[in-house]
């Protein structure tokens, strides 16, 4: 059978794809995966499961949780605020909404460490009430919250935009109560954005480093999060420990690859026109 | 430029799209492929284009075997069916591509002098600066074809040429586009799946169905002579009544029309709705009428046979006919296919 | 007059009356102001903390300077790369149809959701000594990590989704039909991208493109773990603003960071501007019949 393409520039664009993707992907991915499985089985365990590991794998997950949360109802009342509604500097808080993404990491850390620093504004203002929130799992929630607050804004508003109104006068037609149609209609319109969104910010605040080791204390066992603990294991020049706690971090990271990918999917669902 | 296909096949994934269609288009010829969706009309389009390479098959430009000729060198105009003119370009930068990005240079002014006769043939004078958002359908239409004859093309194919406008546009474009056709005498090719389009415009139809050629011939001959019942009940509205046949005619109820080449046994009898009328007495099928409708060009009347058939033929609006009446359907032409 | 009324009388969308609808907004409007707007305005105050003496010091300083060009030579590296590969890879994914491709397209994105330390860290097993071409790059004496080669690459791989990811859907949704028609008329390969394909991606492209820059400029994971951080060699400015903090110099940290807050607010004008372009130009095409009369 012959096989040939009408439009010219296969073999090169693809060329070219393939041969970068190789090179600065996936090549290096599967290097830390060879050196990851250089350990035996028995070592390997032993490294990530290691108490200290343990205790990181710990408080990331925690803090990654309470982030995910709290940005999910943030999230969700920002995009509905900035799309339902018209009032004065929408425009510019719809702008602001990106900043997370545009401001490095480092950046944020040091900004976020001098707010909540016991003598910053609100760290003062929080002391007063007995909060602490610099170096303890507190702030490293802060940090997470502040970088990935732009996935659930981004992935619900674009649906939110396009939610048909008359779905909503039908639901009013039929004598729901606001709260009644907002729970029965609109959520489960955008559940599957919304998950979209909230598996997006997990995995960003799963991976999230530079943010983080500015406000967290660093401290092992307490306030030491994953990424962390593999910068430290190659400043003790520990190779091996280092790439096995990494390649655990890439295995969660392909899992929630997948998970968002599928979610993304459903998401997609109700917007494929027939 | 004559177009040859020779035993042309296409398959997609695991879908066969088209299946060993031979073809020949005379030089000037205007020919229209016409069938459903899915019949692969689009996809043979595609392949004389070179826009789709068959995956078994020849065809030819002339004697020329253009089976393998990339599109950019075959020498094809091709109108597309949303037709993908240039978003960002003029009107008259979108007439001119194919000739500033063609071998043989041009000079400025001759593409410009070419530009404003092709504006002029469509039609479009004066609107050269606009952007294709900002004309009409039935003028974005035109462009298209104006920018697929910029380029002295030896055959001009046709994507649905009216399947995105407003009927009466259509009308109109339909007509025109014969009279360029008739100006130029360039071989056309166009793809439809609207008969009367088909029949209006093309010298000679081609009817596809699931990939395959179930005929071809000029309009009068497929619409006098359909050589199946789904070209009949394609080309347009049939009564369908069960019949038998016996020795070379079919009987229905106690009328009986010629069969000849038909087998003894229960057929099926195809009559267009001005092929019935409607008596008082028979001989004919004995029916019943359940509506009269009124239309601008007649009066459209449904009866009932006793054996459950719904039919549907028109009368002269003078003729007063009631909802309830009881009667006989006398038929003055029908086709008989076996079932 | 009577259109004023019907819209004053139309009955109110879900969660529109007055009091949700204020209190929502005041809530969300606190905590952008508290999150997000209070960061970036602590980054000015904290810089001209110690005055506009130390300020200027700080960005006139040698090691900062150093920084800055490093950063601004990565970026000028690793974003045309990165916008080279993208343009590829959205031409072969969505002009061809080929075995692997939703693959191909899952991997692309892998480098998002790679923390950027496991990046630095699977670098470091390429091209470090203990990694793959580590030995034969030391017998050749040719330094990647710990260097200024390193760092680029480095930034290449966090970056080297984002130019493909704004192409690849708006190319994916504009169809082949542009460019078969080009072709069709004549046109050559080359000349049906940059006539036809590219002026209508133009502004998909540039919205990557900074995209891509800003996320180079301010990468700071994947980098400190390539760099070695050797002050006024191999520091960019991220590293330099956490080698100042950690040296108890915050003025001069927040000094330095002030320049990547500058740029990430550009960033963001630019991105609103240009989605203004994309947003009009699509809303245009979609809906002809609202065309200039």
């Amino acid at each position: 059978m012959r096989r040939r393409n009408v439009l010219p520039g296969l073999p090169l664009s693809l060329g070219v794809t393939l041969f970068y993707v190789g090179l600065i992907v996936v090549l290096p991915l599967a290097a830390l995966v060879i050196k990851a499985a250089s350990l035996g089985p028995e070592d390997y365990w032993r490294i990530i499961s290691s108490s200290r590991a343990l205790a990181s794998y710990r408080v990331t997950v925690l803090s990654a949780l309470g982030a995910t949360i709290f940005n999910l109802f943030f999230g969700l009342a920002l995009a509905w605020v900035i799309t339902r509604y018209r009032f004065p500097g929408r425009r510019i808080v719809d702008a602001m909404v990106d900043l997370p993404f545009a401001l490095p990491t480092a950046v944020a850390g040091i900004a976020l460490t001098a707010l909540f620093a016991n003598n910053g504004w609100f760290g003062s203002v929080l002391e007063g009430f007995g909060i602490k929130v610099a170096y303890t799992p507190l702030g490293i929630m802060i940090a997470m919250c502040f970088t990935s607050l732009p996935f659930i804004v981004r992935t619900v508003q674009p649906v939110l935009e396009d939610l048909d109104p008359a779905l909503e006068e039908a639901a009013q037609s039929l004598g729901g109560s606001d709260w009644s149609i907002f729970r029965k209609v609109i959520l489960p319109l955008l559940a599957p954005a919304l998950l979209a969104g909230v598996s997006l910010s997990f995995a960003r605040c799963l991976g999230e480093f530079g943010a983080i080791i500015f406000i967290a204390g660093n401290q092992p066992m307490s306030t030491e999060i994953t990424a962390l603990l593999i910068f430290i294991r190659l400043e003790e020049y520990d190779y091996q420990a280092a790439a096995a706690i990494a390649s655990v971090l890439l295995l969660t990271a392909f899992f929630m690859l997948a998970v968002t990918n599928w979610l993304q999917a459903r998401a997609l669902r109700y917007t494929v026109k027939g | 430029m004559k177009i040859r296909l020779e035993n042309v096949v296409k398959t997609f994934e695991t879908f066969r799209a088209v299946k060993d269609v031979s073809l020949d288009i005379e030089s000037g010829e205007l020919v229209a492929l016409l069938g459903p969706s899915g019949s692969g009309k689009t996809t043979i389009l595609r392949m004389v284009a070179g826009l789709e390479y068959s995956d078994g098959g020849t065809i030819h430009f002339g004697d020329q075997d253009a089976t393998d000729i990339p599109v950019r060198d075959r020498g094809v105009g091709f109108v597309f069916q949303h037709y993908a003119l240039f978003p960002h370009m003029t009107v008259a930068d979108n007439i001119a591509f194919g000739m500033k990005v063609s071998k043989v240079k041009r000079d400025k002014a001759a593409i410009d002098a070419r530009v404003a006769d092709l504006l002029r043939l469509v039609r479009l004078e004066g609107l050269g600066d606009r952007f294709p958002a900002q004309i009409s359908g039935g003028q974005r239409q035109r462009v298209a074809l104006a920018r697929a004859l910029a380029v002295d093309p030896k055959v001009l194919l046709l994507d649905e040429p009216f399947g995105a406008l407003d009927a009466n546009v259509r009308r109109d474009l339909r007509r025109w586009l014969r009279e360029i056709h008739s100006e130029l005498g360039i071989t056309t090719l166009f793809v439809t799946h609207d008969q009367e389009e088909a029949l209006d415009l093309a010298d000679r139809v081609v009817i596809l169905k699931d990939g395959q050629i179930v005929q071809q011939g000029t309009p009068e001959k497929v619409c006098r002579d359909p050589q199946s019942a789904f070209v009949m009940r394609f080309l347009g509205d049939a009564n369908v009544i069960a019949a038998d046949v016996r020795d070379g005619r079919a009987y229905a109820g106690d009328v009986s029309v010629e069969a000849s080449g038909v087998a003894d046994g229960r057929a099926e009898l195809y009559a267009r709705p001005a092929d019935l009328d409607w008596a008082q007495a028979g001989p004919g099928i004995a029916a019943k009428i359940t509506r009269v409708l009124d239309r601008p060009d007649g009066r459209r009347v449904l009866a009932e046979t006793q054996a459950g058939e719904a039919l549907e033929f028109d009368v002269e609006p003078e003729r007063i006919l009631n909802a309830g009446e009881t009667g006989f359907v006398t038929l003055r032409r029908a086709k008989v296919f076996a079932i | 007059m009577s259109a004023s009324v019907s819209t004053r009388r139309k009955p109110p969308r879900v969660g529109d009356t007055p009091v949700f609808r204020r209190t929502l907004i005041g809530i969300v409007l606190f905590l952008v102001a508290f999150v997000i707007v209070a960061p970036l305005i602590i980054i000015g105050v904290e810089a001209f903390a110690k005055g506009w003496a130390v300020y200027r010091d700080t960005i006139i300083h040698p090691d900062t300077q150093h920084a800055i060009m490093l950063t601004v030579l990565a970026a000028l590296i690793a974003v045309p790369v990165n916008t080279v590969f993208g343009i590829s890879a959205a031409w072969a994914i969505t002009k061809f149809d080929f075995w692997g491709k939703r693959f191909l397209l899952v991997v692309i994105e892998i480098p998002f959701s790679v923390s950027p330390i496991v990046a630095g860290v699977a670098y470091l097993f390429v091209y470090g000594l203990q990694g793959l071409f580590g030995p034969l790059l030391d017998a050749w004496d040719i330094k990647i990590l710990f260097a200024i080669p390193g760092i680029i690459i480095a930034s290449m791989f966090v970056t080297a989704p984002f130019v493909a990811r704004e192409l690849i859907p708006l190319m994916q949704a504009q169809g082949r039909d542009l460019e078969e028609a080009a072709t069709s008329l004549g046109a050559s390969g080359w000349r049906t991208f940059f006539a036809v394909t590219l002026p209508n991606v133009k502004w998909a492209l540039l919205y990557g493109v900074i995209l891509c820059n800003a996320r180079v400029m301010g990468e700071f994971g994947a980098v400190s773990v390539v760099s070695g951080n050797i002050r006024g060699q191999t520091n960019t400015l991220p590293l330099h603003i956490e080698l100042l903090y950690h040296d108890y110099q915050a003025a001069g940290a927040f000094a330095s960071a002030s320049i990547l807050a500058l740029i990430a607010v550009f960033t963001i004008i630019a991105k609103v501007a240009l989605e203004r372009q994309g947003a009009g130009r699509v809303r245009k095409q979609a809906n002809p019949a609202e065309k200039t009369s």
